[in-house]
């Protein structure tokens, strides 16, 4: 059939392609581009981190939080565990400042015209006083040192700990995977109360046995995401091709796998964060944290939660300090997962 | 510079198989008892259909696996089993690999000029960032890109962009063996062309051998000297594109290459493709070994069956 049909036009013969098929157009002058000023890696990071408004409140918060932990204490003459008492000029009995509303002369006067006719007319205790008589603001401020420390104890924890072991047993695989893995659901299985009571027994109670505790137990859940991340970006094109260049196994998980994992990881320390504060504040609520008369933000709303309905203003302040903390802390990771990570929605 | 048959061969791939093991009852043949020699300065094609192995060689080769049996010889060194400190370096850098798909292989987080610079990091090729800059700077334009480009991501680029950003990658080590593992595939027809004339130039220029494997049986031809064609891992034909061409022996072959569409409607119209099927062809690839046709042209097959295809094909 198809031969009736080439009899009618004459038969073209088969293409065959040349050279002069495919050639450059080299009118064009492709070597200048102008729509992208080039950048440092670090400077982008800066700029793309201070123009989202949360990353720079969220520091803001911080910087003001440890501004005020380090100076706080100091703003008045009051110690974190001097209970305030003045002698009754009128009967000679010690008075103690007990469970006193928040206290500021000047304040008083402007409001109401008068001055404050106790005791202590003329002391200021901006957060009141707690139970013992002990000013809050001072306590606060010192407790917060406290949760700082956890804070930074536990980004250095996951960092250091559970990223290093993660990324390194997802990379390895194999009997490298299998004998760290069983390691991380021992750990993981043990309470952390029992880990607790078995330090405690060797172990002055204290600062020193929240943190080694956290240093036990805190790194798993970032190990895990570490793992998971490295999985997932191991098999990837982009790795092979460090590999056929020759780049080392340190190489290949530091330089080229890590920076592709910092959004997931960045995440998981923000969650660990106020998991750690929080587990401090458990700690001392059951007695083998923060002795008395010293103080963190979480022992002292435990203190202001016992007495939550008759003196409500003693738990407001730790709590503001806390919850600000977290949403600072939140805030900035975001801000560092997208300053990290630019994403063509991000520019 | 064109291929020199004369000189020793550059790559020697002798017997070569990559076996994975599954369980204890099943193991995938992905590449068995395959052969072949690239010559400097030539481009070898090798085409097969998906899950023929094509891209297991080249992977072997380079040695992101580690071939099962078999010894290759790369510039007079053996690259199979453990390799040492000079071998390794002599692999990692005269020997460079094209990655199929630019959106993947490239790391997103890191900047264009560090990507292309990355061989030159690892083995400390450059005395100064200054020396290190102008290297690049010099491969970026011969690929066709921009100085400016240097401080970009990748997700920046578009497809053929990226694409001269992985030949750039490879080239920088000045390569004698490059891989090219189906590095047009991903890329629309048109930057197909620009990314294969830029290839075929730079060979011209630096007289740098390909393995280009590819399934674009029409890009082949344009850009190969020579081709294997692989079937269910084992190389069932090669010879000089000429030969592969003009008379194919092999049933596999004929049927891939029936299967070509023409750009000439008149000529399209008349194609009919030739069906091929290994279960029922009656040619067990166990039986036969590699048997040579004429010149430098092989065909898979038992002396009987080699003797009939040639015949048929010579009537």
């Amino acid at each position: 059939m198809s031969k009736e049909r080439t009899s009618a036009v004459p038969a073209a013969p088969a293409y065959v392609p040349t050279d002069a098929d495919f050639a450059f157009d080299t009118t064009i002058d492709i070597t200048t581009d102008r729509n992208y000023a080039s950048q440092g890696f670090w400077k982008g990071v800066f700029m793309r981190f201070f123009k989202s408004v949360r990353a720079v409140i969220g520091l803001v918060i911080i910087g003001i939080i440890i501004i005020l932990a380090l100076i706080g204490p100091h703003m008045n003459s009051y110690g974190y565990s001097d209970i305030q008492s003045v002698t009754d000029p009128e009967t000679g009995k010690e008075v103690t400042a007990r469970s006193m509303p928040p206290h500021v002369p000047w304040l008083h006067k402007l409001t109401t015209g008068e001055s404050y006719d106790d005791p202590f007319a003329e002391e200021t205790f901006l957060f009141g006083t707690d139970s013992m008589g002990r000013d809050l603001w001072t306590r606060v401020w010192y407790g917060a040192r406290v949760s700082l420390l956890i804070a930074f104890v536990t980004i250095f924890i996951d960092m250091i700990i559970g990223m290093s072991f993660g990324l390194i047993s997802g990379f390895f695989g194999g009997v490298a995977d299998a004998v760290m893995q069983r390691f991380v659901e021992v750990a993981n299985s043990i309470p952390r109360l029992v880990i607790v009571g078995v330090l405690a027994t060797f172990m002055p109670k204290g600062i020193v046995l929240v943190i080694v505790a956290l240093l036990l137990t805190e790194w798993i859940g970032m190990s895990k995401i570490a793992r998971a991340e490295m999985l997932k970006i191991k098999g990837q094109e982009y790795i092979m091709a460090s590999r056929t260049l020759g780049a080392g196994n340190w190489r290949i998980i530091f330089i080229d796998i890590l920076p592709n994992t910092i959004g997931p990881i960045i995440t998981q320390m923000m969650f660990s964060i106020p998991t750690a504060i929080f587990t401090e504040a458990f700690l001392s609520f059951v007695g083998v944290g923060i002795m008395l008369p010293q103080c963190s933000v979480g022992s002292l709303i435990e203190d202001g939660f016992n007495n939550i309905t008759t003196l409500p203003y003693q738990i407001v302040p730790p709590i503001l300090v806390l919850a600000f903390l977290m949403l600072a802390f939140n805030f900035v990771g975001d801000g560092l997962r997208e300053a990290l990570a630019p994403r063509i929605e991000d520019m | 510079m064109a291929a020199n048959y004369n000189a020793e061969p550059i790559l020697k791939v002798e017997h070569m198989s990559q076996h994975f093991k599954i369980n204890s009852a099943f193991t995938v043949k992905a590449v068995d008892d395959v052969s072949f020699e690239i010559y400097p300065g030539e481009t070898y094609g090798l085409v097969g259909e998906s899950g023929s192995g094509k891209t297991t060689i080249g992977r072997g080769i380079i040695r992101l696996y580690d071939p099962t049996g078999g010894k290759i010889t790369f510039k007079g060194a053996d690259i199979t089993g453990r390799l040492n400190r000079e071998t390794s370096q002599l692999l990692r850098t005269k020997m460079q690999m094209i990655f199929q798909d630019p959106m993947a292989s490239l790391n997103p987080r890191k900047k264009i000029g560090d990507i292309i610079g990355e061989g030159l990091d690892i083995h400390h090729m450059y005395r100064t960032k200054e020396e290190r800059k102008e290297h690049i700077d010099g491969i970026l334009k011969k690929v066709g890109l921009a100085v400016e480009h240097y401080d970009r991501y990748p997700y920046q680029f578009s497809g053929g962009q990226r694409q001269r950003v992985g030949i750039a990658r490879a080239l920088i080590m000045n390569p004698e063996l490059i891989i090219a593992d189906e590095c047009i595939s991903a890329l629309d027809v048109s930057i197909q062309a620009q990314v294969v004339n830029l290839m075929k130039d730079i060979q011209e220029e630096t007289g740098t051998a390909y393995l280009f494997i590819a399934h674009d049986l029409s890009m082949v031809k344009y850009i190969s000297d020579r081709i294997g064609v692989l079937h269910l891992g084992k190389m069932l034909e090669t010879g000089t594109t000429d030969e592969i061409f003009s008379r194919p022996l092999h049933p596999y072959t004929k049927s891939l290459l029936s299967a070509i569409p023409s750009p000439n409607p008149r000529v399209e119209k008349a194609r009919t493709a030739v069906e091929y099927d290994y279960e029922t062809s009656g040619i067990d690839y166990g039986k036969g070994s590699l048997t040579l046709v004429e010149g430098t042209h092989y065909v898979h097959g038992t002396a009987e069956e080699v003797r009939k295809w040639t015949s048929e094909s010579a009537g």
